[in-house]
């Protein structure tokens, strides 16, 4: 078995920004794995601006933000990345197990740092019953559609959720030409940054339902239509509330949630940016879930510290 | 025109398992399914269990096939390279009461002939079954329950039978019929099929069908059942199936595991009107929620990733298989409610009898292709074994998607052996189907149904016409 120094799993802004930390405190032996066909994790399919105000003091788009990485990451030589390697297996030993297009690997490292990012939540998590007809799609989805694929879900949209992705793509539906008939919303206020809520809905008119809920899907083969009712503070219908919209498309924007399965399968407790198995770290979005990237951006160099200082106790000959 | 020997209107399990099993025989078989895919009917939304025999009624004929089928079906799986696992079944009792509706359903079984039955007690189900309620005194177990995925059975049934020369004709309703002279007429929605024998296995359209041969004696009462399907992180939470006794406030909710690994709980029982009706309800989740608890209190909500309803195509009690003296060649597979999954194999062979006690000459085929080579899933297998096998095809270390762990290859694999929609990717491979829910995923999957289909993406479906993922293509148009 291949034996390694620190290994990250995630090459999203979180395990760039970790693997450049520990290097810059003395690592150097620093393995990437990144799932994708490139580095920069979500960020790539975030177009719109508004990162790095805090940590660059610049405004950037999402792609932007990730290439400043990118760069100082290839520049390293003591990094390095490998693509498209998913990691199916984690021990608590530190063995990790990753396939690639061609093999399979298993690696046992000296420490581990885990950068996997996070999910959105489904219409199945917050239990919306109906039908299941093609149009609903969480708003990252759409936000990979529209962006990256250069394909329009739809043309009628109701988007779930006041969260910040959702409030962004109401605005890019708008500017698409799709028209955005509601966001509703359950709870008083939205979950989205303030700054989204001005940028992104009413600047452009949308209409937005707080203490509202979907209460139900229609449509037998696309969406065809939603109902939606006002709710109390236990988030139950209030009586003569509902009331229908038509539209062809749905979009989820109901939370985050972090990636964790991994971690899940060693037993191991998350503790801060620690666990409880020793020279297992976590940082970014799979710890927990950052509004901004700057933020990820400050966990994970503060991550990477952390594990280059338990390399340097356990395994001085890791050190440069 | 062709004038086929035996015309078979549906590809569900039922369908599918009969063009199979008449496939043995010197003989032309026409399969006509009006979805684009097979198995979008019943045979796609139901709890896959392979039930051993119980809890029907001892004269029944449902009762007679199950445990015909439970048989079958270990041969058939085996043959066609679909996983049956024999996981066993529980069913429990929490009174005295309880006991003696066990002692009963026991008895009967027995009388139907289901094997390996035995009582066990409180210490056998703690020791057993360390999630369930420990409420619970005794249960009745039976050994030969098990689990298989259904639709993967039909996607493989079909293939077999196709290398066996079954002609499958999809997209291809059936609008009316005439019984002429020699043959029946079959007109469909993509022209007119020709044949001397014709077998209705129509699932919830059974009647229509059956009438317009002027056979109304019968109407299909769908029964809804709404089941709920947890992650696979829980795939532990119980051993066995796990079945209540049905009471006041449990209308036999159970603890299912399924082939793809999550476990599952449902289905709910309620006659509806609108055979198209899928969808499910609050008041399905929460009284499906409120049941599985009282079997496996531990049950959270927080790990449902998916749902769906299924609709039983129920007529009367029992099963209606005959032929139709009035319409000399027509033959009624009807009314395949639970279970129906379990009693296919037993059905297709008893309607092969049928058929030959009606004229149909059976002359085996010199060679049958009994075996099909069993389809790659990577959850299936060992990591060592997906080592060896990204060597011999690098597409196999591609993952596509990421919840399940499904490699392009097997994607492409799915698309060349006949999927044409994104549900039907999904059946045959499970991805989509995890707990992003294609969050991920489905932007590749679209692209290799494209490429592999020469499909424009924007034609791309979930299930046939009508359901395009998108609406606009902004780089291509
Ligand atoms: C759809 C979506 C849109 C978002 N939009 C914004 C936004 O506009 N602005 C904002 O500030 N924040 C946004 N966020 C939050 C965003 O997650 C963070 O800002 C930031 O990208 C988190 O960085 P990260 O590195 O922790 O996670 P990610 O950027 O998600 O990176 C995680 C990386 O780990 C890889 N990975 C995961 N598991 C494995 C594995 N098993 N093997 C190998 N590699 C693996 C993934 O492929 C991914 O590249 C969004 C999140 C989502 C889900
Ligand atoms: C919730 C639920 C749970 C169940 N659980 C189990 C279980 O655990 N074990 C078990 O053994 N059984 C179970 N069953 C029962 C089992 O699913 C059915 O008995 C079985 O799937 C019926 O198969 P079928 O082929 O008759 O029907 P279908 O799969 O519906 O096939 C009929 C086909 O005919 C086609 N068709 C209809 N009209 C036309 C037309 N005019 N022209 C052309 N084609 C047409 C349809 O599109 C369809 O594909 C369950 C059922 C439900 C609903």
């Amino acid at each position: 078995m291949i034996k390694r120094g620190l290994v990250i799993v995630g090459g999203g802004p979180a395990g760039m920004a970790a693997a450049i930390s520990a290097y810059e405190n003395g690592v150097k032996d620093i393995l990437l794995l990144e799932r994708d066909q490139y580095l920069g994790g979500i960020l790539n399919q975030c177009v719109h601006t508004g990162f790095g105000i805090n940590y660059f003091k610049e405004i950037l788009t999402g792609p932007e933000y990730a290439e400043r990485f990118i760069e100082k990451v290839k520049n390293i030589p003591e990094i390095e990345v490998s693509l498209k390697s998913i990691v199916v297996s984690l021990l608590p030993d530190k063995t990790i197990t990753f396939l690639k297009p061609g093999r399979l690997e298993t690696i046992k490292a000296k420490a581990i740092i885990m950068a996997t990012g996070c999910r959105e939540k489904t219409r199945e998590m917050v239990h919306i019953q109906g039908t299941r007809p093609s149009g609903i799609f969480s708003a990252g989805l759409a936000q990979k559609l529209i962006n990256i694929e250069g394909l329009l879900p739809g043309k009628e949209i109701v988007v779930v959720g006041s969260g910040d992705i959702g409030l962004i793509m109401a605005r890019r539906f708008t500017l698409e030409g799709a028209e955005v008939k509601a966001i509703i919303e359950i709870q008083k206020k939205t979950r989205g940054l303030l700054r989204n809520m001005v940028q992104c809905v009413e600047d452009f008119n949308i209409p937005v339902y707080f203490n509202h809920k979907i209460s139900r899907i229609y449509g037998k083969d696309r969406v065809e239509k939603v109902s939606a009712c006002k709710v109390d503070d236990n988030f139950n219908e209030i009586q003569g509330s509902l009331f229908e919209i038509k539209c062809d498309t749905i979009l989820m924007s109901v939370g985050l949630i972090p990636e964790n399965e991994l971690i899940e399968m060693t037993g191991a407790r998350i503790d801060g940016n620690k666990t409880s198995v020793p020279g297992i770290f976590m940082c970014g979005n799979c710890l927990k879930i950052y509004d901004l990237v700057d933020g990820v951006t400050e966990d994970s160099f503060l991550t990477g510290k952390l594990a280059a200082d338990y390399i340097r106790v356990r395994h001085p000959s890791l050190q440069r | 025109m062709k004038t086929y020997d035996v015309a078979i209107i549906g590809a569900g399990v039922i369908g599918t398992s009969i063009a199979r099993e008449l496939s043995r025989y010197k003989l032309d078989i026409a399969l006509i399914e009006k979805e684009v895919e097979l198995a979008f009917g019943v045979s796609k939304s139901n709890s896959g269990i392979i039930h051993p025999g119980t809890q029907n009624p001892p004269g029944s004929l449902k009762g007679r096939l199950c445990v015909q089928g439970n048989t079958l079906i270990r041969k058939i799986s085996k043959e066609l390279g679909v996983d049956f696992k024999e996981v066993g079944e529980l069913i429990v009792a929490f009174d005295e009461d309880d006991i003696k509706e066990l002692l009963r359903l026991k008895k009967e079984a027995e009388v139907l002939g289901v094997p390996g039955l035995k009582i066990v007690d409180k210490k056998w189900l703690e020791k057993n079954e360390p999630n369930l309620n420990s409420a619970a005194v005794c249960g009745l177990y039976a050994p030969t329950a098990g689990i298989i995925s259904p639709y993967r059975l039909v996607y493989d049934l079909a293939e077999n039978a196709v290398r066996n020369g079954v002609k499958i004709f999809t997209n291809t309703k059936v609008i009316n019929i005439n019984r002429a002279d020699k043959y029946f007429e079959i007109n469909t929605s993509s022209g007119l099929f020709r044949s001397r024998y014709l077998v209705n296995a129509a699932g919830l359209f059974a009647d229509e069908i059956s009438g317009m041969l002027g056979i109304n004696d019968f109407k299909i009462k769908p029964r809804k059942g709404e089941e709920f399907i947890l992650d696979k992180k829980k795939a532990d939470l119980a051993r066995h199936l796990i079945f209540p006794l049905p009471s006041k406030i449990s209308k036999g909710v159970l603890i299912i595991k399924t082939a793809d690994g999550n476990p599952m709980i449902g289905p709910t029982a309620e006659d509806i009107e609108d055979k198209e009706d899928l969808s499910t309800s609050d008041a399905g989740i929460n009284r499906v929620l409120a049941s599985a608890r009282r079997l496996i209190p531990s049950i959270n909500d927080k790990d449902i990733i998916a749902y769906f309803a299924g609709l039983r195509p129920a007529s009367g009690d029992d099963f209606i298989i005959r032929h139709e003296e009035t319409c000399p060649g027509f033959i009624n597979v009807a009314g395949i409610q639970s279970p129906g999954l379990t009693a296919s194999p037993a059905i297709a062979v008893l309607t092969a009898n049928i058929l030959k006690k009606n004229g149909l000459w059976l002359r085996k085929k010199i060679i049958f292709h009994a075996h099909r080579k069993k389809t790659v899933h990577l959850f299936e297998i060992q990591l060592s074994k997906t080592g060896s096998l990204i060597k011999k095809d690098h597409a196999y270390g591609d993952i596509v998607c990421r919840c399940e762990m499904i490699s392009a290859k097997e994607i492409s694999d799915a698309v060349r052996r006949g999927a044409k929609t994104m549900d039907g990717v999904k059946f045959r491979t499970r991805a989509q189907g995890g707990r992003c829910h294609g969050s991920f995923c489905t932007t590749r999957i679209m692209k290799i149904l494209a490429e592999e289909t020469q499909m424009p993406l924007i034609e791309i479906t979930k299930r046939g016409k009508g359901s395009e993922i998108v609406k606009e293509d902004r780089v291509n148009d």
